[in-house]
């Protein structure tokens, strides 16, 4: 099953399952998605369900906020997440501190989604990742899926779930397919918001990731296993709440720690995790924790400096070596 | 006392895309005397705010309503509770008109448990949801798509209701405003704009702010009707008029031409960019309170002293629920943690030394 069907499959099963969820955005329904997420669901749901709006992200987003505040499950899909900038007030602001403000009157019940991330050859706008932009707020719980099973496990969770989710896909990934259990397939799946996922185990170090930066992780562990390193890979799914009892668990299995992220590295996720471990779990480091994270330049259009910019299986090896003090090859050491 | 009286408002609306309402509005002795008593505590409840505030019991920001008491006043005698308000920081008196009791309204000021947001929220965050009050929110202007999404709740619910979105003369010039009511226009949303037209945003005067400060036209091909805001019976009407325009047709925007007596907030003298002839112009010649005395005297339905005696039990009920407010407790720091989340699924969170202060939250 490709992420693009988990994810249509999920939208369709939980608007089958309450009418109180609906979709709205730019090209949702006509077009049926500008990547074919909601292909479907207008034929299916009409256009009371399926809204598509003018290219005004402050004011859609705005009404979404406004119509969960109201009792309604929308579900707002950004075109991609660079867009999101133009609502981030209503992410923030109007979603994120509503609860609280009002002491539990006015709960948030929305989930905001769409591709995040760098795309391929689409410029500094289109590439960025939002996850610790997002993560860093109270109030918001922040979503990265990587397989079809997550996809499909952790958009369901968003929609039933009370708060405000912001959903983090990845435009390349959409197209990916992946084997999913049987269990997944059943309409009452669903996976826990809060809870990363021990992709592959390992004894010598741990590698974190979310969205794309999993398969890397997974093919970057393949290559270490070639090279007698066996490395832990996490796969984050919930950025917030962030799970550090698994990392940190990891971590103190296997004493190294190698985070990986598309976005920026300062004030990023890896830096969270890194102080995360640090503060539980600094006596069990035997090195330093490695950040993998996206070059700290605005994205380039240039296909040679995109690929400088963006982290690579061999950077999550590298590093993964230099933690396990291997970073001279083992042939030249001989 | 129910005998109907008509009143012609002070002066005719001027409509925009749309055929004005009648001038001529029906009241009745009862609606009078209970407009009175609302807009007399409303002026009270914010003087009294003022001097809490100079008294330093009152934090941060505090942005009073004194001077425009009609808008709020009369808004509600045109809707019902199933109907919904939300509007910006300027939001005590609004919560007050959806049923709000001047208790919750202190002891939200002093960041009490009382408070209606348990003192979580502050000044510019009340909320009464159980009688669609949905806030009370602080960044100018973004309680329009707000209120526009609000709407879109009701229409897909069916619910035959609703939703009035208030914002200043400085929000009107945002472009979230212009998003929000476009979508609207092409989805029927029953919303009304409601422009409260104090003719300043903070300091800066709506002709320094907005190419044309005639707001109810702004919406271009979205009807708008101007109507002068200190006049508690052009609000009902034309607020009435809104609501079966709103229905049937989708947005309206309302232009009500009102005024603040106070600055912007209190940190605000208000009498650096407007003189104070003006000020005390707008007391002595359209103040809401004012209007509605003369009406009520000039029908016969209660002397002077009637009047007088009520505003000092007006008086007597602020100061006492301001003493009760007093008395209500600062929240538990228990509360530092809850309403994080509807759904906290148990996870850890910290204070700002996390190995001294951490709570799972609910």
């Amino acid at each position: 099953m490709t992420v693009r069907d988990a994810l249509n499959s999920a939208l369709d099963e939980e608007m089958s399952a309450d009418p109180k969820v609906f979709l709205m955005g730019e090209e949702v329904g006509e077009y049926q998605g500008a990547y074919k997420i909601s292909k479907g669901l207008l034929e299916k749901y009409g256009p009371e369900r399926v809204l598509d709006t003018p290219i005004t992200e402050a004011g859609f987003t705005g009404i979404g906020v406004g119509a969960a505040y109201y009792g309604l499950r929308p579900i707002v899909e950004f075109m991609t997440f660079n867009f999101s900038m133009q609502a981030i007030d209503h992410i923030i602001n109007s979603a994120a501190k509503s609860n609280y403000m009002s002491a539990g009157q006015i709960s948030v019940p929305i989930v905001f989604r769409g591709p995040n991330g760098a795309a391929a050859g689409v410029g500094a706008q289109h590439s960025q990742c939002y996850a610790a932009w997002y993560a860093t707020c109270p109030g918001l719980k922040v979503l990265c899926p990587y397989s079809s099973e997550d996809a499909r496990g952790l958009l369901k969770a968003a929609i039933r779930d009370p708060d405000p989710v912001v959903f983090l896909e990845n435009e390349l990934l959409y197209g990916e397919s992946f084997p999913v259990s049987a269990e997944s397939l059943d309409s009452s799946f669903c996976l826990p918001i809060g809870k990363a996922k021990i992709e592959r185990e390992g004894k010598d170090v741990t590698i974190t990731a979310f969205s794309k930066m999993v398969g890397y992780a997974l093919k970057a562990a393949e290559i270490l296993a070639k090279e007698g390193i066996s490395a832990e890979v996490i796969n984050l799914r919930s950025i917030r709440p962030l799970d550090r009892s698994t990392i940190n668990a990891s971590v103190r299995k296997t004493n190294r720690l190698i985070t990986v992220e598309e976005g920026f590295p300062q004030h990023g996720v890896g830096a969270e995790i890194c102080t995360s471990v640090i503060e539980e779990s600094f006596g069990y480091l035997d090195a330093p924790v490695e950040r993998i994270a996206g070059a700290d330049v605005p994205m380039p259009y240039a296909a040679n400096l995109e690929r400088m910019a963006v982290p690579q299986v061999e950077d999550i090896v590298r590093a993964a070596k230099r933690a396990c003090y291997r970073s001279v090859p083992l042939a030249a050491a001989a | 006392d129910s005998r109907t009286i008509t009143i012609e408002t002070s002066v005719p609306f001027t409509a925009h895309q749309c055929d004005a309402p009648s001038r001529s509005v029906d009241t009745n002795p009862k609606e009078l005397l209970t407009f009175f008593r609302d807009m007399a505590t409303m002026r009270r409840m914010e003087i009294a705010a003022d001097s809490l505030y100079k008294a330093k019991l009152i934090r941060g920001f505090c942005h009073l309503y004194d001077g425009q008491e009609a808008v709020a006043v009369g808004m509600e005698a045109a809707i019902t509770k199933k109907d919904s308000i939300i509007t910006a920081y300027r939001d005590h008196c609004t919560f007050l008109g959806r049923g709000g009791t001047l208790l919750e309204i202190f002891s939200e000021l002093m960041g009490r448990q009382g408070g209606c947001s348990k003192g979580k929220g502050g000044s510019m965050h009340f909320y009464k949801k159980e009688s669609g009050f949905y806030g009370g929110h602080g960044i100018v202007g973004a309680q329009v798509p707000l209120g526009c999404g609000l709407a879109f709740g009701q229409k897909y619910s069916k619910d035959g209701t609703v939703s009035f979105a208030l914002y200043g003369d400085g929000a009107a010039n945002q472009g979230q405003l212009f998003e929000a009511l476009n979508i609207s226009a092409l989805w029927d949303l029953p919303v009304i704009l409601v422009c409260e037209n104090n003719h300043y945003g903070m300091g800066t005067a709506e002709w320094r702010a907005a190419k044309s400060p005639a707001y109810y036209k702004r919406g271009d091909y979205v009807p708008g009707l101007k109507v002068d805001g200190m006049d508690v019976l052009a609000v009902k009407q034309a607020c009435k008029f809104a609501k079966e325009h709103a229905l049937k047709n989708g947005p309206i925007i309302l232009e009500m031409d009102t005024y603040r007596y106070h600055g912007h907030s209190m940190s605000d003298p208000g009498s650096t960019y407007r003189t104070r002839d003006e000020i005390s112009g707008v007391r002595q010649e359209r103040d809401p309170v004012e209007r509605v005395r003369k009406l009520v005297l000039s029908h016969d339905l209660a002397t002077e002293k009637e009047l007088k005696d009520q505003e000092k039990e007006i008086r007597k009920q602020v100061d006492e629920a301001i003493a009760q407010a007093k008395e209500s407790p600062m929240p538990e720091p228990s509360e530092l943690f809850s309403n994080v989340y509807a759904k906290g699924l148990g996870v850890e969170a910290f204070g700002p030394d996390r190995k001294e202060v951490r709570a799972v939250l609910p």
